[in-house]
């Protein structure tokens, strides 16, 4: 089971929001610091690592830039969301940030709850309130993926890509 | 029962007999596309195998010619992979300069009935062509060049039954907004334009269509095959190819008809693109500091010939910058050929070479705090274009040209009127 202290964001958060243009070609620390920097000014210095996301309808809209590493890299625990864009997903899975759509997430958590999600039972829990969802699971051979830091490793250990300088 | 034509061109790609909505199949990748932003140093991972240097294409597109330093790097170091694993099909800012899904469109690598893959995310424009293209990011499009596979998850699928035909001056991007106003995102769908009105629809317009399907959120945008279509390919693109036409079985989550003479020329407001659609007459006067043509979506002929109807013999607004971007420098030798060039620039416009350029805020049109724009390009996204504080309306490029000529948004029903239905 992995739980935090959530940050509540709306529907059509696109990838803009968590990687401007403007930071595109800078360094991963450098992105990471203009996470939701134009929504959410000064959110970068209140969230904690391991801190978590709980989002609406179709998060991660937009472009193939990787936003998923940049929430892994500032170290937010996992995102749930209404519905999650399937580029934004499968870049989720690839640089191995867990990323569940949990419908009836948005209505179940206030932002400052503490959300606990359990993988091997597929069990969302609001101790605050009780609340108790059940998201659809993801397949375990994308699971394994998302958990395991993503294809690179995979690949890395496959000799077909060099590991990073 | 039947499939629809993703279900059909993944399912042969994955070997098997049929695929259903929910399943993940693991495909064959008939093309796989990297584009100069995947060489950037804080994204590129060093490849050491490649499973098929013919299946690869490599086209600088974002960036070129070089805007700073470390955009020169990056095509520096795509021309070096490029080298070492032999690439035939590479796009070097030069004669086959373009952005990448156009000269995907140009060359016909875009097969029908096969999958093509491509970091970034509006590679659905090949589903003009009938192929199942698909932005899927670059550690995705790294597995598919090193392991020749890719995975998908099945999506249910809505089809669009075109009907009629647009009226003049109405475009495939008001016919796309349209879609996106009335019916919203897509989320985890495949969308399928089919139908009588197929016929009315050119293959530019079919590709501004399939493009901006990514600003639904679909996930696969494919096109039934015509032979207007089919043709084209042919005659581009020796490779042999088998497209998929639907069964008429086929299962879909809706069946929306589409009655393309009803459309009207519509604008998105700022920040978000679904379900903000207005009439031009709704958002008219509002006044605009740049009007931009250009990007994947609106760079082709077509759009060139619009907006040098619109303009032509009349003067660009003092005050306003029209920036006309096409997008691929074939597009930009046709456009010279037939005069459109000329006709834009004596209006005062400035017309670039081709590149992502002002679409994606890169360069050649950037805009500061607080200005206007009016764009036919892909996003209208807060930031996007530049300063997080600038405001850009998105609509076709008549209604951009027109409210270029106005400096203000404006309608560009007057420039058509002449025009047969
Ligand atoms: S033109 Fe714009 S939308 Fe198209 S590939 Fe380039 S940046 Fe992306």
């Amino acid at each position: 089971m992995i739980s935090g202290k959530v940050w509540k964001f709306g529907d059509d958060i696109n990838t803009d929001l968590m990687l401007p243009g403007a930071v595109m070609s800078k360094t991963e620390a450098e992105q990471a610091r203009a996470v939701f920097a134009a929504n959410r000014p000064g959110w970068i210095d209140q969230m904690k690592p391991g801190d978590v996301l709980v989002a609406g309808r179709n998060f991660g809209m937009g472009s193939n830039r990787p936003a998923s590493r940049s929430l892994r890299n500032i170290g937010i625990g996992f995102l749930l969301a209404e519905s999650i864009n399937g580029l934004f997903f499968r870049n989720s899975v690839n640089f191995g940030f867990v990323a569940v759509e949990c419908p009836g997430c948005f209505a179940a958590f206030e932002e400052g709850d503490t959300a606990e999600l359990d993988l091997d039972r597929w069990k969302v829990v609001n101790p605050r309130t009780g609340a108790t969802l059940a998201p659809p699971p993801v397949p375990d051979q994308l699971m394994s993926l998302m958990r395991g830091g993503g294809v690179y490793p995979m690949l890395e250990r496959q000799g077909l890509i060099a590991p990073r300088a | 029962m039947g499939m629809n034509i993703a279900e059909k061109i993944l399912a042969k790609a994955a070997g098997k007999p049929r695929v259903v909505p929910g399943e993940i199949a693991v495909v064959e990748v008939g093309t796989a596309v990297l584009t100069d932003m995947n060489f950037l140093p804080a994204s590129w991972r060093q490849i050491l195998k490649m499973h098929d240097p013919r299946k690869v294409v490599v086209v600088l597109d974002h960036l070129v010619p070089a805007n700073e330093p470390l955009s020169a790097a990056a095509h520096t170091a795509a021309r070096a992979f490029v080298k070492r694993f032999g690439i035939e099909r590479f796009h070097d800012v030069g004669r086959d300069q373009g952005i990448s899904h156009v000269v995907v469109a140009d060359n016909a690598y875009a097969l029908p009935g096969t999958v093509m893959v491509n970091p970034d995310s509006h590679t659905c424009g090949g589903g003009a062509f009938n192929c199942a293209a698909r932005g899927v990011g670059l550690p995705e499009t790294i597995f598919a060049v090193t392991t020749g596979k890719s995975w998908f998850r099945i999506g249910e699928c809505i089809r669009y039954e075109l009907q009629g035909k647009p009226r003049p001056g109405v475009s495939a991007k008001d016919v796309f907004l349209h879609i996106a106003g009335k019916w919203g995102a897509h989320v985890n769908q495949n969308v399928e334009y089919g139908g009588p009105g197929l016929a009315n629809l050119s293959l530019n317009a079919r590709r501004t269509l399939a493009i901006m399907g990514t600003e639904l959120s679909a996930e696969f945008v494919i096109f039934e095959p015509d032979e207007a279509m089919l043709a084209y390919v042919r005659a581009r693109n020796p490779a042999p190819f088998e497209p998929a036409a639907p069964d008429p079985d086929a299962v879909y989550k809706e069946r929306r008809p589409l009655a393309l003479d009803t459309i009207e020329p519509l604008v998105a407001l700022p920040d978000t693109i679904v379900n903000n659609s207005v009439r031009v007459a709704e958002v008219a006067g509002q006044k605009i500091d740049q009007a931009f043509i250009g990007s994947c979506a609106n760079g082709t002929l077509d759009d060139f010939a619009v907006a040098a109807k619109v303009v032509a013999g009349r003067r660009v607004a003092p005050g306003v910058r029209l920036i006309v971007t096409p997008g691929s420098q074939a597009i930009y030798r046709d456009a010279l050929a037939a005069g459109y060039v000329a006709i834009l620039a004596e209006a005062g416009a400035v017309v670039t070479s081709a590149t992502c350029g002002a679409c994606v805020g890169g360069h050649m049109g950037v805009l500061g705090p607080g200005e206007v724009c009016i764009t036919a390009s892909t996003r209208n996204f807060k930031g996007r274009m530049g300063d997080p504080s600038a405001r850009i309306y998105m609509a076709s490029p008549a209604t951009v040209a027109a409210s270029a000529l106005a400096g203000r948004i404006a309608s560009a029903a007057e420039f058509f009127a002449g025009d047969l239905a």
